[in-house]
């Protein structure tokens, strides 16, 4: 038995150790409760941020494209309506499971399936993936009938590009396709918008107005588990639609000067003398964008791809060829400009047995028998290249790539509309020294005289020429996004307030430099008119060169110059042999040219036409140009029209 | 003294149940009720499987406690040691025949119940203690020899559950049996040296332990180390308390439980749950509700007369403080995520049967708080 004393002193022990411990245990307690404090009432707002965070998830709906129309307000991409099914990744138990059942019903290939997994790897567990993209009715409506054993396979209907126009347009318009890393990375709206099988554009207007077109993604918000299942939608805001973008390409003219391209290598452009608006920009061959969108295949991409005539490029913009004789009107409009030039000056072409020499160098015409005593307004009529070689030598390289340069030449004249366009050369002393690093023959600027040689030119850019020698010589800019700002009126205004300064305005005006909108380009206007003068004769004369193309009604006479562009050298045996040119192997055949402008008494249209290893210009070019400007100008009374009521309307 | 001891035999049953400390019982009842809700709103509302069989144990167990309460003290007493070998014993099968779940071997399969002898541990290392030390001289109690045995004690559960692992319940066993030796009355020093010993062994304790208990620790001093894996629970947990706010975000209306961002919420996290739904308000008046609970049981161990009673509800209150403490310290990222139920309120037969076993050892306490023990 214990003593009570220490019974006593025992119990003392333990009451005292139980406050020490209490008074512990009311620290530990205050240091939750301030815990909690700091939690529950400091931090609230960040951790129901957090909370938010964790159980919304926004999902992405694609944004509507901007539609793209012509002239007229037709619609030439569209949205069309497509049936698709997704796949809700977080939804699906057993993926494999799931994708054979949905290959049985939709018919889905080998190759189809490899791209589902492939794509299924790079996406979230909770992601969308677009298993196909464009199902057609039975397929979309089959699988709407099996859909209740096919957990988080949904069928959707979306919007889609579509090209109603097909092949008539894509070098214009372009194409859309889905959107790669490097367009995710070439422009925010595209990053910001994107949403699995966001369709992007790849080429043309499409790809340069993708900040326009594109468009504002909507957002639909759900209510998710931790597992990533969707419990509720919380909110819905709609997607958006991109700007509508109006050109001023005339999609009938367009469609038949692609027409008369089927089964050429070419390109024909038409364009508004006076306001610049292209109203056709045909590129042949062509290709359907469309095959595009929902993923070319590898046959069909391959097909286009390694096609020889290049349907790729946009060979009105991209394509660079040797102006050849269409050039002529303007180097004889540089050497009367210089003064360089009697018009009257008679030079006689002797044919290929006596050809024009220069230090020993031979330069033949095209003319095999020759022209004969020539004088520059025949010489242009009939192109004869005797003439040019002998006018070009005395005007130089120089002079003639100021007027070259002014008149359109050598330089992007649709600026960033399409990354692809190309600039051209028109050569100089200069450049030549800055570009290889030689110093300048004569020789060269000889043949310079008759468009062969460094100089390069892209059709529209010879399209432009003609426009501004058709005007008058006044400076129009060239467009094809529709701008409101520019009208026909408003042109012949500035061009006449020029006309009554003309006095004023002469000084330094043979300089190499930048001409501001509707300014005039010549020095003499009596010079725009003999060349346009001649320009007429070489199509309405007898001998001219596009004589056979003529019109007689005065609505549709045109004047206009051919050119046949030599693509290779031809060799002395060659000269000799004087093969036809279907007897020549077709990637040595010469390119067939044809400028011109419409109709020649109160001209309003310019064209150009170009067509690849056509042979000479006046029996490949001319004739197409021909049908080309009687459409236009049949069309030309509806523009105006449409025209008048656009403004009526702005 | 024997006229005393007589005494209670003499109590009729009607004595007996007048002596029911009636406040316990309620407070007992307020947090099993609010236990109920709480897991309730673990399965969205729904009345299934988890509040069904949580409302079952808690009624059982709750009448288990009444009835234990009329065991008498002596009993215990008399098999305390028997009760710590059992226990002992049932670990070791747990180590041999035990059911495995979560890479972890805690459980004895009894057909009705999966036994998680750990558990019942954390009563039997108090029992035994205040048996141990109820005839104790204050002398003896410093003395080195007397020292060993508790050691002894106390290290080989901890040991055995440490290895199934189980470090949560490990560190409840040995926070409870440590709290009955310092209140028993020995020297600080030891404390103070032990925690010392601790502190400086620290880095050869993380060394041994397993890498997700190393990630854990690692996790509590930064959550965002890795915050989908270790990092997880902590993170997600301290948004569902944060988010509550003060007045909470109503009954079942916690979204980081509803849409299952929160992991463990019927069990270690339960606490986190009801924060989130009824606020800083409501986590505070739970834990005042455990506050008085703990302030019940300690005030038996003043009324009472024996030693072993007074070791054994001072013991067990500060157990209680230990459980409580160190689940809410747990969930509110205070402590590394050990594993430890909260009482009562977790899902977890084991541990409703533990506690409630404990109330009733304190109950009974409190019946014959007028018995001395006798010695045999």
């Amino acid at each position: 038995m214990q003593s009570r004393s220490t019974n006593v002193q025992k119990g003392r022990i333990i009451s005292r150790r139980l406050f020490m411990l209490a008074a512990a245990k009311i620290l530990f307690l205050a240091g939750i409760t301030s815990r909690l404090y700091n939690l529950q009432i400091s931090d609230r707002e960040k951790y129901e941020v957090l909370a938010d965070k964790n159980r919304i998830r926004e999902w992405k709906t694609p944004p509507q494209r901007g539609l793209i129309t012509d002239f007229y307000n037709k619609i030439l991409a569209d949205n069309d309506r497509v049936f698709q099914v997704h796949l809700s990744l977080d939804e699906i138990q057993e993926f494999d499971k799931t994708l054979f059942r949905l290959r049985n019903i939709i018919n889905l290939s080998n190759n189809e399936i490899r791209k589902i997994y492939k794509t299924k790897a790079k996406l979230k567990p909770w992601d969308t993936l677009v298993a196909s993209d464009n199902l057609n009715w039975s397929q979309f409506s089959k699988l709407n009938l099996y859909l209740h054993e096919l957990e988080g396979v949904k069928p959707v209907v979306s919007s889609s590009r579509y090209y109603p126009y097909g092949s008539s347009l894509v070098h214009v318009v372009g194409y859309v396709g889905e959107a790669s890393i490097k367009d995710i990375e070439r422009m925010d709206a595209i990053k910001e918008n994107l949403v699995p099988g966001l369709k992007v554009g790849k080429s043309g207007i499409e790809y340069s107005n993708e900040k326009n077109l594109i468009g504002k993604y909507g957002i639909k918000r759900y209510e998710v588990n931790s597992s990533g299942k969707r419990i509720s939608q919380l909110e819905h805001i709609k997607e958006s639609k991109g700007t509508e973008i109006k050109l001023t390409v005339d999609l009938e003219v367009q469609k038949f000067a692609q027409n008369l391209l089927k089964g050429k290598a070419g390109s024909i452009c038409a364009m508004d003398i006076y306001t610049g608006q292209i109203i056709a920009m045909a590129s042949s061959p062509t290709y359907d964008p469309n095959k595009f969108t929902h993923g070319i295949g590898h046959k069909d991409w391959e097909e286009i791809r390694d096609n020889p005539l290049k349907p790729l490029v946009n060979k009105s913009i991209a394509g660079l060829y040797s102006p050849g004789s269409t050039l002529k009107p303007l180097v004889a409009l540089a050497a009367l400009e210089f003064g360089t030039i009697d018009p009257e000056k008679t030079i006689k072409c002797k044919g290929h047995k006596n050809p024009y020499e220069l230090y020993g160098v031979k330069y033949h015409c095209w003319k095999k028998q020759g022209h004969g005593f020539m004088k520059l307004r025949n010489a242009i009529k009939q192109s004869c290249d005797i003439y040019f070689y002998e006018m070009a030598r005395i005007l130089g390289v120089d002079k003639l790539s100021i007027i070259a340069k002014r008149y359109g030449l050598g330089s992007n004249i649709l600026k960033n509309v399409y990354f692809d366009e190309k600039k051209g050369v028109v050569p100089n002393t200069e450049w030549k020294k800055n570009a290889l690093g030689k110093s300048w023959y004569l020789g060269e600027t000889v043949i310079n005289g008759i468009g062969q040689g460094y100089i390069q030119t892209t059709p529209l850019q010879l399209c432009l020429m003609t426009a501004q020698i058709a005007n008058g010589g006044y400076k129009i800019k060239p467009h094809i996004l529709f701008d409101k700002n520019i009208s026909f009126e408003n042109a012949k205004l500035e061009i006449t307030n020029q006309l009554k300064n003309n006095s004023l305005l002469n000084n330094h005006i043979l300089e190499d430099r930048e001409f501001q909108l509707y300014e005039k380009l010549y020095n003499r206007p009596e010079n725009i008119d003999f060349v346009k003068d001649a320009m007429f004769g070489s199509t309405n004369e007898q001998y001219g060169t596009s004589f056979k193309s003529r019109f007689d009604d005065l609505k549709y006479q045109f004047a206009g110059k051919t050119g046949t562009s030599q693509v290779k050298r031809i060799t002395d045996e060659e000269r000799e042999l004087d093969l036809k040119q279907s007897q020549i192997e077709y990637k040595n055949r010469d390119h067939a040219l044809y400028v011109a402008f419409a109709p020649y008494k109160e001209p309003r249209y310019s064209i150009s036409v170009l067509v690849e290893h056509g042979g000479s210009g006046s029996k490949a070019a001319a004739p197409l140009a021909s049908k080309l400007i009687k459409k236009i100008i049949d069309r030309h009374k509806l523009r105006e029209q449409t025209r008048k009521a656009n403004i009526t309307l702005a | 003294m024997l006229t005393e001891r007589l005494n209670t035999s003499k109590y009729t049953f009607f004595d007996k149940l007048l002596a029911l400390d009636f406040f316990l019982i309620f407070i007992v009842i307020l947090i099993g009720g609010i236990s109920v809700f709480a897991i309730h709103s673990t399965e969205g509302g729904e009345f299934s499987y988890y509040t069904k069989n949580h409302l079952i144990r808690l009624v059982s167990f709750f009448a288990m406690f009444l009835f234990l309460s009329f065991v008498k003290i002596n009993f215990w007493y008399r098999n305390a040691y028997l009760f710590y070998f059992i226990c002992l014993f049932s670990l070791l099968i747990v180590l041999f025949f035990g059911v495995t779940a979560n890479n972890s071997t805690r459980w004895i399969n009894l057909y009705f119940l999966n036994l998680q002898p750990s558990e019942l541990m954390k009563i039997a290392i108090i029992v035994c203690f205040a048996r141990y030390y109820h005839r104790m001289q204050s002398s003896d109690i410093q003395s080195y020899r007397f020292l060993l045995i508790p050691i002894i004690l106390l290290v080989l559960p901890c040991y055995l559950v440490i290895t199934q692992p189980d470090l949560g319940t490990s560190i409840l066993i040995a926070g409870s049996g440590i709290v009955v030796i310092w209140i028993a009355g020995l020297n600080i020093k030891y404390f103070i040296y032990s925690s010392l010993l601790l502190l400086v062994s620290f880095p050869f304790i993380v060394s041994i332990l397993k890498p997700y208990q190393k990630a854990r620790i690692l996790t509590f001093f930064n959550p965002d180390r890795d915050p989908l894996g270790a990092g997880y629970q902590i993170i997600q947990s301290k948004i569902a308390i944060g988010s509550g706010g003060f007045f909470g975000k109503g009954y079942l209306k916690g979204t980081q439980s509803y849409l299952e961002f929160l992991p463990e919420k019927h069990t270690d996290f339960i606490f986190t749950l009801f924060s989130e739904e009824f606020g800083f308000l409501g986590s505070i008046t739970l834990m005042l509700l455990y506050i008085l609970l703990i302030s019940r049981v300690i005030s038996i161990g003043f009324s009472v007369r024996s030693f072993f009673a007074k070791l054994y509800c001072f013991g067990f209150a500060s157990a209680i403080f230990l459980y409580v403490f160190v689940n809410i310290a747990m969930v509110v990222g205070l402590l590394p995520i050990v594993g430890a139920p909260l009482p009562i309120m977790s899902y977890g037969g084991s541990s409703m049967l533990s506690i409630m076993l404990g109330l009733s050892i304190a109950m009974s306490c409190k019946i014959y708080s007028q018995d001395q023990i006798s010695h045999y």
